[in-house]
């Protein structure tokens, strides 16, 4: 089974998150980047795969040299092969065609996309690849086994969770609950050195254009004062909760 | 000269973080409150590939430098320096000598289930007469024919409970002084070896350390490791390594210091802000930290002239010294820092504090290394060498 | 040329998720100056639409369970039918799901998170909330078809009263070879880690026996319950619910404290949580200088009329 598992490079949740010129680009200064956790979710269960039935697993990421780092790791995790398609990713449909042009050299029957990145939350590029290909595809994957040519997959829905069954080939968005967080793998020492020799091919971009751009960002407002209600007065406060805070 | 980590330098950097964040940090206070073994900490620390570092992949090793190993130690000490310990002393002063002078029955036998983790090893030098003067060996190894006949007690010997391969150092031949001295792999379970009850120290607790008893023990002569006599250079070539991963560890411990009380002083409010914008806490945080680089530099440039092929003993003796008086102070400044909640456990900064101590003392004291460094420049004729 | 959203029903009945997006998309329409549309499946009330804004609905039904490529096949021809200029979505599961589908098939920028009606036509600008609700940007859309997902409780239900079509609509459609075989509603005890909701219980509850307050308002608001440390060294409620520096994050979008004073130690590890709600009695508590929200009274009379008053709100919403 040939497997294709798409890496974000991602800030870290914990940075601090500052614009600069002038509040229209991300200040990287200081962040510490990784693989988006949803995608990391997705290759551990990719590697699970290889090492219970010999799969093979490829990794790939849109981004331009400094998003290496980050697919090394994966290497480094068990990957066998990376692919950075060298461009900077500009909005969803750009990095998913860029996906799916590579993926036309390589035939691949499962496609591992994680479900959303924690950078822009987008949560399209998964399902973006399923339509440019006419993949089948499911979204937020928490279960998923391979059978010969049969995928049984499990989906969490808005209260609940329902069993799909799909053949091969498949596009999966996954999230946590594919592997549990003690699952994860920390790449180990023979891993990172072995990293080294795996190759890492760099492809030049396909297509120009973009359909979204960001204009600017903006930082919420800090917080104030604590807003006390009075205790004769819970309704306000459901309201608050409900209207301001939008939390209910 | 790049002072920049190399992109695989920063994988184990990252990893070992990794590692002690999501492994070791849950149930450190426990296990050193309690003096519990980190059993299946060490057990992963073996599949990551830490436990053997820097031995060789035809060992079953991950073949990685020394620089690698003083980065993953120090991630690891920020966080446990007991887990750490048994680490350095695992790679530099077990594994470290039977690669470099194990004859290859040797080296098959106890190497390469030691790189892979599947055993722990220690080293035993102390005894309870002889530490800072290694040379007044009392363990005796008597020439038999075929074996060594070991008596004696070691002391002080961290991984002395769970190690299943000692490295023992003991004097053969008492006319020859410290050119009689030997050293041996010795395995827990022979007979005649009694592990000693574990110490109840004041810092590194979850780390086993104990005496061990020799009594007749029958070493075979293949067990000894190089020439016959050589076991007190090798011994000091031990300590020379040593030192670095105590360096690193000592180093991690007033790190991981430095980021609890950085952090502590940016949400702990008086007299209507930040502990943090006040000067005196604020001052004290500026030579935390002018410390803590100042001992990375040292400890990673005997790291780069290990690597190098270079002689690092004055450099090592340098970052050890530096890195565990730092440490020491710093920890105890993390503390004041904490005021009240530095004094509890909860808060991590006291078990630090009490971490910090041991490594002014064990691998070579800081009177020893300030000897060794004295002796370095006078060789040198005083000048500064680079 | 028209604006279009889908408006998503359960067992036949229109979902509060579709009547603020309807409202959300009156807003686009009449913005553009054109026609709101919105498409069902499987809807027998059609017609509350109208109440919202909605002058045209495209009513459709589909065979068996959700697939996402059929309802977006649905959509997608739907919208083409009807030159939808801009299709608006919400973000529940399904939504999400089907969204990127139809944003191929239109060839359609989309974002999602959108937190507000477009703050410019043309160009077609949007707020939306990015680096997981730490930030916003403003993205603007240059596609010919334009595609938004409303980010959940950001616009309301707003009425703009106005009479419905009911139109049929039956597209080809597409076949599927994913089958659903199983379907689980069953609700487990939400953990800490995934809650949306904790609410949280302090030594200020007196003692264990004191602890259906917090199961209870937990239990109305779907919440997972968690204590302070004090409470779970003195074994009043289990380890697993000890929250704080030493126990468990918490990263909910609203945290609820009561009888909790707030040390250093539980803030720092609740400080992820989106919105802080805290009750106690004591004016000087600490918790309040780091809440977002906070009542200074009795909790075993404040908590019980949060319950009622709880309960009655979400009977209105419903």
């Amino acid at each position: 089974m040939k497997i294709l598992v798409c890496i974000s490079h991602v800030p870290d949740t914990t940075s601090k998150i500052n614009f600069v010129e002038n509040d229209t680009q991300f200040d990287t200064q200081g962040v510490q980047y990784i693989i988006n956790p949803n995608d990391e979710f997705g290759l551990t269960r990719a590697m699970w795969f290889k090492e219970k039935s010999g799969a093979s697993v490829d990794v790939i990421s849109v981004g331009t040299a400094e998003t290496e780092a980050t697919l090394r790791k994966a290497l480094a995790i068990g990957a066998d092969n990376a692919i950075r398609v060298n461009a900077t990713a500009r909005d969803a449909q750009q990095v998913a065609k860029e996906i799916v042009a590579v993926m036309q050299e390589n035939s691949y029957d499962l496609v591992i996309a994680g479900r959303e990145s924690i950078d822009y939350n987008g949560g399209m590029v998964p399902g973006m690849i399923a339509a440019l290909t006419g993949m089948n595809y499911l979204n937020n994957c928490i279960g998923l086994e391979i059978e010969g040519n049969q995928a049984t997959a499990i989906r969490e829905m808005d209260g609940g969770k329902e069993t799909i069954t799909s053949p091969l080939p498949l596009v999966i968005g996954a999230q946590k609950g594919l592997v549990e967080e003690s699952d994860l793998r920390i790449p180990n020492m023979r891993g990172i050195m072995m990293a080294r020799k795996k190759p890492l091919t760099v492809v030049e971009p396909t297509q120009e254009g973009q359909q979204v751009q960001t204009v600017s960002f903006e930082k919420p407002a800090p917080k104030g004062a604590v807003k006390l209600v009075d205790p004769e007065n819970i309704d306000e406060l459901i309201s608050l909760l409900h209207n301001e805070a939008k939390v209910i | 000269m790049d002072f920049k980590l190399s992109e695989e330098h920063k994988a184990v950097q990252q990893a070992a973080r990794e590692f002690a964040k999501t492994r070791l940090l849950e149930g450190v206070i426990e296990r050193d409150s309690k003096m519990i073994h980190p059993s299946e900490q060490v057990a992963e620390m073996g599949a990551l590939g830490f436990m053997g570092i820097m031995t060789s992949e035809k060992y079953g090793g991950s073949g990685m430098d020394a620089l690698s190993y003083v980065l993953a130690l120090e991630e690891i000490s920020k966080i446990d320096a007991s887990a750490a310990v048994i680490m350095s002393a695992h790679n530099s002063l077990a594994l470290w000598a039977i690669e470099a002078y194990g004859s290859d029955t040797q080296k098959e036998t106890y190497l390469t289930p030691l790189a892979q983790g599947k055993n722990i090893g220690c080293f035993c030098l102390s005894e309870p007469e002889a530490g800072s003067d290694a040379s007044m060996q009392r363990t005796t190894a008597e020439d038999k024919g075929d074996f060594y006949l070991l008596n004696g007690v070691k002391n002080w010997i961290t991984n002395g409970g769970k190690a299943d391969y000692q490295l023992v150092i003991a004097q053969t031949d008492p006319d020859k002084k410290h050119r009689g001295i030997n050293a041996f792999i010795v395995e827990k379970n022979w007979e005649g070896v009694t592990v000693g009850p574990k110490e109840d120290k004041l810092g590194i607790r979850s780390s086993d350390t104990h005496s061990i008893n020799y009594t007749d023990v029958k070493v075979p002569k293949q067990n000894r490791i190089g020439a016959d006599g050589f076991g007190f250079k090798l011994a000091m070539q031990i300590l020379e390594g040593g030192r670095i991963g105590i360096a690193a560890q000592a180093l991690g411990i007033a790190a991981g210091a430095y980021e609890l009380a950085a952090n502590y002083s940016t949400i702990r409010s008086s007299f209507g802000k930040p502990i943090a914008d006040h000067q005196a806490i604020a001052f004290k945080l500026a030579e935390m930290a002018m410390d803590i680089e100042a001992a990375r530099m040292l400890v990673y440039r005997a790291a780069y002239l290990k690597d190098s092929g270079e002689p690092y003993g004055y450099a090592s003796a340098m970052a050890k010294l530096k890195a565990s008086d730092v440490a020491m102070k710093h920890t105890v400044e993390a503390v004041q820092i904490h005021g009240g909640n530095g004094y509890v456990k909860e808060y991590h900064v006291e078990r630090l504090m009490r971490d910090a101590k041991i490594t002014q003392i064990y691998e070579g004291t800081s009177e020893i290394h300030k000897i060794i460094i004295a002796r370095n420049i006078r060789r040198g004729e005083l000048a500064l060498p680079i | 040329m028209s604006v279009l959203v889908y408006a998503e029903s359960e067992n036949g009945q229109l979902k509060k998720i579709a009547l603020e997006l309807a409202s959300f998309g009156k807003a686009i329409a009449d913005q553009l100056n054109t026609n709101l549309v919105a498409v069902t499946i499987n809807c027998d009330n059609n017609d509350l639409l109208g109440t919202y804004g909605v002058n045209e609905v495209l009513a459709t039904s589909h065979q068996g369970d959700f697939n996402a490529q059929q309802y977006a096949a649905i959509l997608s021809e739907a919208a083409k039918s009807k030159e939808a200029q801009t299709i608006a979505v919400s973000s529940s599961a399904d939504s999400r799901f089907l969204a990127p589908l139809v944003a191929v098939a239109l060839d359609a920028g989309y974002v999602t998170n959108v937190v507000g009606a477009p703050i410019s036509s043309n160009p077609f600008q949007v707020k939306r909330s990015v680096f997981t609700n730490k930030a916003f940007s403003v993205s603007e859309i240059t596609t010919q078809v334009k595609m938004v997902g409303l980010s959940k409780n950001a616009f309301g239900v707003h009425e703009n009263p106005t009479t419905a079509t009911i139109t049929n609509f039956s597209p080809a459609g597409v076949t599927s070879d994913m089958k659903v075989t199983t379907l689980d509603k069953a609700t487990d005890t939400v953990t800490i880690a995934d809650a949306e909701i904790v609410v949280s219980g302090g030594r200020g509850l007196k003692g264990p026996e004191n602890w259906h307050l917090i199961e209870d308002l937990a239990n109305t608001l779907g919440a997972a319950t968690a204590c302070s440390k004090p409470v779970s060294d003195m074994g009043w409620r289990p380890h697993s619910e000890h929250v704080g520096q030493t126990g468990k994050p918490v990263a909910s979008n609203l945290y609820i404290a009561i009888g909790v004073s707030g040390a250093i130690q539980h803030l720092a590890g609740i400080n992820s949580s989106k919105v802080k709600v805290v009750i106690n009695n004591d004016p000087e508590a600490p918790f309040f200088k780091a809440a977002d929200y906070g009542v200074v009274g009795d909790a075993f009379e404040v908590v019980p009329k949060m319950i009622e008053k709880l309960k009655s709100f979400q009977a209105e919403n419903a």
